[in-house]
C-alpha cells in the first residue's frame, strides 16, 4: 500500500503502531505533491522543508511518549488561513506578497494537536466563486475526468477547490478550508470527499481572510466522514478572540459516526425538487433516502418554503459585508500598492484596489457598496435580513419533527473550466442547496454517494440542527457505508 | 431598477475601484444582470419579520476592556508597501 493511499484514520493508526513514520508519510505527500501538483495547480505554496522539519519534531514526541490527536499527520491549509511566516494570499493580487505574523486559531489548534502543514491550497479570490477558477495564482483542475471526455478538464468547485482537488488526489490526508455559501460542500461533492462546515460559531474565525462574517466558517475536507470528525474536533473550539465563537462544549464527532440512524426522522425538503435537476441526482437522492430507511431511519417530506429565496438573499447580505471587510486592502498598511507618480491618496486606494482585486471580487465590492448606499440599504439589505430570518424559521419549524435533513450537495457534476464563465448567475446557481445552511448558520456535511453516467463522482448533503454536528456525522456515516463509494480519480497519488 | 452610468460610475467612487470609461458598459450590464435577478425578493412578504443580522443563535458577549497586546510596531509593519521609520508612508495629503 502507498503511504498516500491512508485515510486519515488509517495513518494515524499506522503511525501508532510504528508502521511508518511521520517523516516517511511526510516525504510520500511531497513526492506525490510534486509530481502532480505542476498539473492540478492545487496547491499555491508548498512548505516543504518546513513540514519535514515538522515531520522529525514529531516523530521525535512520539519517542518521548508525547502524541497528540494528529500526531504527525499532514494536511492542506486552504490559504484563506492566515499561517505565521507563510505566504497567504487568499488567492488575490492584493495580498500576493502577505505574509502574516500571526496564526489563525484553526490553523494553531491543527499544530496544537501535533499536525504537519504541507502547504497553502488554492481556492477562488477571497473564497468567491464556485469553479475556483478565479484564484490569481491561476485555476484548480478537478483530478476526476468524464469516462467518455477524459481530456476535457472539469473544475474542482470552488471555493475550497484547492483543498478538495489535493485530498481527492491523495497530496493531503485532509485540508482545512471554509464555507459561506457552499465552498466546503460543492467541492467535497464534485472531488468526490466528504466535507462538514458546521455550526456558525462551532469553529473560530480569528486569522481567516474574512469575506461574509455572519456567514463564514472553517471546516474539514477528508476522504471519510470519520476524517472530517476527526478534524473537527481538533479545529473547533471557543475563542475568546473571535466575539461569534460559541463556547460551548466540542463533542467526540468521530464516536458520533458509529451510532447508526435507527430511529431518527430525516426531512426532504419538497421545495429542494427543482425543475431541470438531472435524473440522476433525483435518482441517487431517492436511493439515499432508501439506505437510511433500511438502517432503520423514517423518512418525511418537510417544507422550507422560502427556499427559493436563499440565493437572492445570499447575493445581497454576502457582497454587502464582503464590500465592507474588503474596505481594508487599500494599499497602505499591507499588500500591494499600485500608485502613478503625482497619485493622490484616492486615486492610490482607486489604483490598488482595481489593480488588486480580480472581476469577480471588484464585482461583488460594487454591488455591496449599492446595495448598502443610501436610499438602498432599505430596499435591498434590511429586506434581505428580513427574508434570511424566515429562511432560518422555516429550518426552525422543520427541525421540531426531524432530527436531519438530506438533500443533493450540487444541483451538477464537475463542469468543464470553460463552462458557466459567461454569466455570473449561472455560476451563483451552484450554490442553490447549499447556501441555506449558511444563512441559518446550521451544519451540513456533504459525502460522497454516486457517480453519474460518465464516471464523475455526486454527493448528498447532511443538514443538521445548531450544534448538532453528531446527528449529521451519524447520518453521513450510514450514508457512506451503504453507498460503499470506492471509485477514484484519474488522477492521484500512486496511480 | 436598473443602473445607468452615472449611478455605476458613482458606486465605483464609493468604493474605492477604479474604473475605466471603457469598463463601464460592461460593469453596467453585469451589475444590472445580478440586480434584476435579486428584484424577486421584493415579492415576499416581511411584514412584522425582525431583521436577522448575525449568522450564529450565541448572544454576542462583552469583554473586560483592557489592553490585551501592544509593542509590536515592527510586526504590524512588516507588510507595509512603504514604510517610513514607525509609520505607514502615504502621499501627502495636507498641503
Amino acid at each position: 500500500m502507498h503511504p498516500t493511499d491512508f485515510t486519515l484514520r488509517g495513518a494515524i493508526d499506522a503511525l501508532n503502531e510504528g508502521v511508518i513514520s511521520s517523516v516517511e508519510l511526510t516525504q510520500a505527500h511531497l513526492d506525490a505533491i510534486a509530481a502532480l501538483n505542476p498539473r492540478l495547480n492545487a496547491y499555491i505554496t508548498v512548505t516543504g522543508e518546513r513540514a519535514l522539519e515538522q515531520a522529525r519534531a514529531s516523530d521525535a514526541r512520539r519517542k518521548e511518549g508525547l502524541t497528540g490527536p494528529l500526531e504527525g499527520v499532514p494536511l492542506a491549509i486552504k490559504d484563506l488561513f492566515c499561517t505565521a511566516g507563510t505566504l497567504t494570499t487568499a488567492g488575490s493580487r492584493i495580498l500576493g506578497n502577505f505574509t502574516p505574523p500571526y496564526e489563525s486559531t484553526v490553523s494553531a489548534n491543527l499544530l496544537r494537536d501535533g499536525a504537519v502543514f504541507l502547504g497553502k491550497a488554492n481556492l477562488d479570490e477571497f473564497a468567491m466563486g464556485s469553479s475556483n477558477t478565479t484564484s490569481a495564482s491561476g485555476p484548480v483542475e478537478n483530478p476526476w475526468s468524464r469516462a467518455n471526455d477524459p481530456d476535457a478538464r472539469l473544475v474542482p468547485g470552488g471555493s475550497s477547490g484547492g483543498s478538495a482537488a489535493a485530498v481527492a488526489a491523495r497530496l493531503a490526508l485532509g485540508a482545512t478550508a471554509t464555507d459561506t455559501g457552499g465552498s466546503i460542500r460543492q467541492p467535497a461533492a464534485f472531488c468526490g470527499i466528504a466535507g462538514i462546515k458546521p455550526t456558525y460559531g462551532r469553529c473560530s474565525r480569528f486569522g481567516i481572510v474574512a469575506f461574509a462574517s455572519s456567514l463564514d466558517q472553517a471546516g474539514p475536507v477528508a476522504r471519510t466522514v470519520e476524517d472530517c470528525a476527526i478534524l473537527l474536533k481538533s479545529m473547533a473550539g471557543f475563542d475568546p478572540k473571535d466575539s461569534t465563537s460559541a463556547d460551548v462544549p466540542v463533542p467526540d464527532f468521530a464516536a458520533a459516526c458509529a451510532r447508526g440512524v435507527r430511529g431518527l426522522r430525516i426531512g426532504v425538503p419538497k421545495e429542494y425538487r427543482l425543475e431541470g435537476t438531472p435524473p440522476e441526482i433525483e435518482a441517487l437522492w431517492e436511493q439515499g433516502l432508501a439506505w437510511l430507511r433500511e438502517q432503520g431511519a423514517e423518512t418525511v417530506e418537510i417544507s422550507l418554503p422560502h427556499t427559493q429565496y436563499a440565493l437572492p438573499t445570499y447575493y445581497i447580505v454576502a457582497p454587502a459585508e464582503a464590500s465592507s471587510n474588503l474596505a481594508r486592502y487599500d494599499g497602505v498598511r499591507f499588500g500591494l500598492r499600485a500608485a502613478e507618480p503625482g497619485s493622490d491618496l484616492r486615486d492610490l486606494y482607486e489604483r490598488t484596489r482595481a489593480q488588486g482585486f480580480g472581476a469577480e471580487v471588484r464585482r461583488r465590492i460594487l454591488i455591496g457598496t449599492y446595495v448598502l448606499s443610501a436610499g438602498y440599504y432599505d430596499a435591498y439589505y434590511l429586506k434581505a435580513q428580513k427574508i434570511r430570518a424566515l429562511i432560518k424559521r422555516d429550518f426552525d419549524e422543520a427541525f421540531g419533527n426531524v432530527d436531519a435533513i438530506v438533500t443533493p450537495a450540487t444541483p451538477s457534476a464537475a463542469f468543464g473550466m470553460d463552462e458557466k464563465q459567461d454569466d455570473p448567475v449561472k455560476m451563483y446557481l451552484n450554490d442553490v442547496f447549499t447556501v441555506t445552511a449558511n444563512l441559518a448558520g446550521l451544519p451540513g456535511l456533504a459525502v460522497p454517494a454516486g457517480l453519474d453516467a460518465q464516471g464523475l463522482p455526486l454527493g448528498l448533503q447532511v443538514i443538521g440542527k445548531s450544534f448538532d454536528e453528531e446527528t449529521v456525522f451519524a447520518v453521513g456515516a450510514a450514508i457512506e457505508q451503504a453507498a460503499a463509494f470506492t471509485a477514484l480519480p484519474r488522477l492521484r497519488a500512486g496511480a | 431598477m436598473s443602473l445607468d452610468i452615472a449611478t455605476v460610475r458613482r458606486i465605483a467612487a464609493l468604493a474605492r475601484i477604479r474604473l475605466e470609461e471603457g469598463e463601464l458598459a460592461q460593469a453596467q450590464a453585469e451589475l444590472n444582470g445580478i440586480l434584476g435577478w435579486i428584484e424577486q425578493l421584493q415579492a415576499v412578504n416581511t411584514e412584522g419579520v425582525e431583521p436577522m443580522a448575525g449568522g450564529g443563535a450565541v448572544a454576542l458577549r462583552p469583554r473586560p476592556d483592557a489592553v490585551t497586546d501592544g509593542g509590536i510596531a515592527d510586526q504590524i509593519l512588516a507588510n507595509a508597501p512603504d514604510r517610513q521609520g514607525e509609520y505607514f508612508g502615504v502621499p501627502k495629503v495636507v498641503e
